[in-house]
């Protein structure tokens, strides 16, 4: 059902939903940024409109309302353990069209991707997305490259016009805390991004192509700081952290943290090996597995062309870029 | 010509080696201005100097080869720029009303340098306001981080930006980067224990390596601009030495206060047998303890902020 409803009812029911829901949105945090007096917009438990970075991109992606960057498995001591209680509220999360289809992904790699991961499951089972549409793109967008521009897999679609919210209720359950008057209305979506990206056929990927010499400017140029993994919404990666507390080392907790393909120790092995030692390696790592192997595995490009990781990056290193060197360097192949 | 020469320097013209030609000093506070002011300065150069403009080690201007007797001609035309960078002035069109309280310097601060903690230049503005039309000599520079771009440790009030890192262990990862960047650039403040980071307050100079090699925002910056506040720097003839740290983690607000006490500090013990002097060598002469009691009164500093209880000048003794 699509209705109009003003600012002031919307919070009244946001109020409401807040009984039953964690509400997550993303928000400008004022000197929160990398550089002094400067915003960092990410995802934050929201109580009103207002709050809600409608305007900007966000710099971190919601994945990690999901997808926790420090999770607690279990406690342990001695010969026993326990896994941490579990929130009782549900989540309910603002984002847009190519975060949403980054979801997809999170849930191809915890849910369907051999044995479900319990602890992801636990989380996904309660969550409640709310798109975001987009008047326009972003620098380095490049969605409708990816085919992520437009979803209709939402709970609910949100567009503020002035006073009023328009709101298009897809979820039944939603339907009991919005009551507006009916106005039919489409949600804003962009159709052309500034960046295009192409992507070869997997055929196009040379067998020898981790020897191309274009990995070579990043051995250079990257400096493994892994900010394009953490702020990208498809990157799912985690490693495992055992603790043994200071005081008791009887006692500790065993965590999963994110971790990232182009920062050190990420190929750590027994015995003191690692592989992909040069930058460009990992670069390659990265992008290949974003737009070729994910593809190969699952039948559709991991990235969703949000463009988070161009945004982000210190060394001005562009993903789009790089794909696109790809694609030019498969047509020379051929 | 009779003109007298203590008019001259106090209304910032120079007595040259050359005979009755002058030189102004244009004071731009916190180095920073509109670029239309640089015409009015050709204008002056070209139709009253010799063409050429200075740029002082101040970050001023310095307009050479005026003749003595088109000062009044010159202070007109300065006008405009005396009022667009807000110099305080007692009376319209004479120029600069004082010389010995100098031009506050600034590096060029958060506006474009990432380092950089605060706006320089409008922290340098604000203290030119509470400071300025004043004959007692003193120096003052700012900058935005501890890389001290602006050299403020050879000033008598030397300003270094601080920030207080806010850790977030929630959103680590664990990569060591913010670890490996405060040992290898830095002071070694932050340890890596069971995969999070510890940071050791008293090592830390808050120059914000950790904030800006951090990948997903586990280290931020505080809301409260924090600063280092070092005294007493110098050059000159009979002791050059460096500033020396006075209060840590010091507030905006403060720092002006204690500037401003030290004014009243010089007034009343200031050898006044001497055309001028520098306000290092009057507290060389009274002791830090002195001036500190002067300093500090009524300032209120909040907890966070650490008070030097001593302070041993080092540099050259001859």
């Amino acid at each position: 059902m699509k209705i109009e409803i003003s600012k002031e009812d919307f919070n009244k029911s946001l109020h409401r939903l807040g009984d039953e829901y964690r509400i997550y949105a993303p928000v400008a945090m004022a000197y929160k940024g990398t550089f002094s007096d400067t915003d960092s917009i990410r995802y934050k438990e929201i109580n009103t409109l207002d709050e809600i970075e409608f305007n900007l991109k966000s710099h971190f992606s919601p994945k990690e309302v999901i997808l926790p960057i420090t999770q607690v498995l279990f406690y342990f001591t001695e010969d026993q353990y326990k896994e941490p209680e579990t929130e009782k509220k549900k989540l309910l999360v603002f984002l847009r069209a190519c975060d949403i289809h980054a979801v997809k992904r999170m849930d191809q790699i915890y849910l369907e991707n051999g044995q479900r991961d319990p602890y992801y499951q636990e989380v996904r089972d309660t969550v409640k997305f709310v798109l975001i549409g987009c008047e326009k793109s972003y620098r380095n967008c490049f969605c409708v490259s990816m085919g992520t521009n437009k979803t209709e897999d939402y709970s609910l679609g949100i567009k503020p016009v002035g006073d009023q919210v328009l709101l298009d209720i897809k979820d039944e359950e939603l339907n009991a805390y919005f009551f507006g008057e009916e106005k039919d209305f489409e949600m804003n979506y962009v159709t052309s991004n500034d960046i295009k990206v192409l992507i070869p056929e997997p055929h196009q990927i040379a067998k020898d192509i981790a020897e191309a010499p274009l990995w070579r400017e990043y051995d250079e140029r990257c400096v493994a700081c892994g900010k394009c993994n953490f702020v990208c919404s498809t990157c799912t990666c985690f490693r495992m952290q055992d603790i043994f507390y200071k005081d008791n080392e009887n006692n500790g907790e065993r965590r999963r943290v994110w971790a990232s393909c182009q920062v050190d120790g990420y190929t750590d092995m027994a015995g003191g090996h690692s592989f992909r030692k040069r930058h460009g390696d990992r670069m390659r790592y990265k992008v290949l597995h974003k737009v070729y192997d994910y593809n190969k595995r699952f039948g559709y490009h991991m990235c969703v062309g949000c463009g988070r990781c161009d945004d982000a990056c210190p060394q001005y290193i562009s993903f789009s870029t790089c794909v696109n060197k790809l694609h030019d360097l498969g047509k020379e192949e051929r | 010509m009779d003109i007298n020469t203590k008019k001259v320097t106090k209304n910032a013209y120079r007595i040259t080696k050359q005979r009755y030609k002058t030189a102004l000093r244009v004071r731009v506070p916190g180095g920073r201005l509109k670029a239309e002011y640089l015409e009015i300065l050709q204008k002056i150069a070209d139709e009253y100097g010799d063409g050429d403009l200075h740029l002082t080690t101040r970050q001023g201007f310095e307009i050479t080869g005026i003749d003595m007797d088109k000062i009044d001609e010159v202070n007109a035309i300065i006008q405009p720029v005396i009022e667009g960078l807000e110099i305080n002035q007692i009376n319209p069109n004479t120029g600069y009303t004082a010389a010995g309280t100098r031009n506050i310097c600034a590096c060029i601060g958060n506006r474009v340098c990432p380092k950089a903690q605060y706006e320089t230049s409008g922290f340098a503005k604000r203290i030119e306001q509470a400071i300025f039309p004043n004959d007692f000599h003193v120096k003052v520079a700012l900058t935005g981080c501890p890389n001290d771009c602006i050299k403020v440790r050879m000033h008598d009030f030397g300003i270094i930006g601080m920030t207080l890192p806010q850790y977030d262990k929630q959103r680590c990862v664990s990569c060591g980067r913010c670890v490996e960047k405060c040992t290898k650039l830095s002071t070694g403040a932050l340890t890596m224990e069971n995969y999070k980071v510890t940071r050791e307050h008293d090592k830390c100079i808050g120059c914000g390596e950790c904030v800006l090699n951090c990948p997903t925002n586990a280290w931020t910056r505080n809301e409260e601009k924090f600063y280092r506040l070092a005294i007493m720097g110098r050059t000159g003839k009979k002791n050059p030495r460096l500033a020396e740290d006075f209060i840590l983690w010091i507030d905006e607000d403060s720092i002006i206060k204690i500037i401003k006490n030290t004014y009243d500090y010089i007034g009343e013990y200031i050898d006044r047998s001497l055309p001028k002097e520098h306000i290092g060598y009057i507290v060389d002469r009274t002791g830090f303890i002195e001036y500190k009691k002067w300093a500090l009164k009524d300032v209120e500093l909040s907890p966070m902020a650490k008070v030097a209880s001593n302070i041993y000048w080092g540099g050259i003794r001859y």
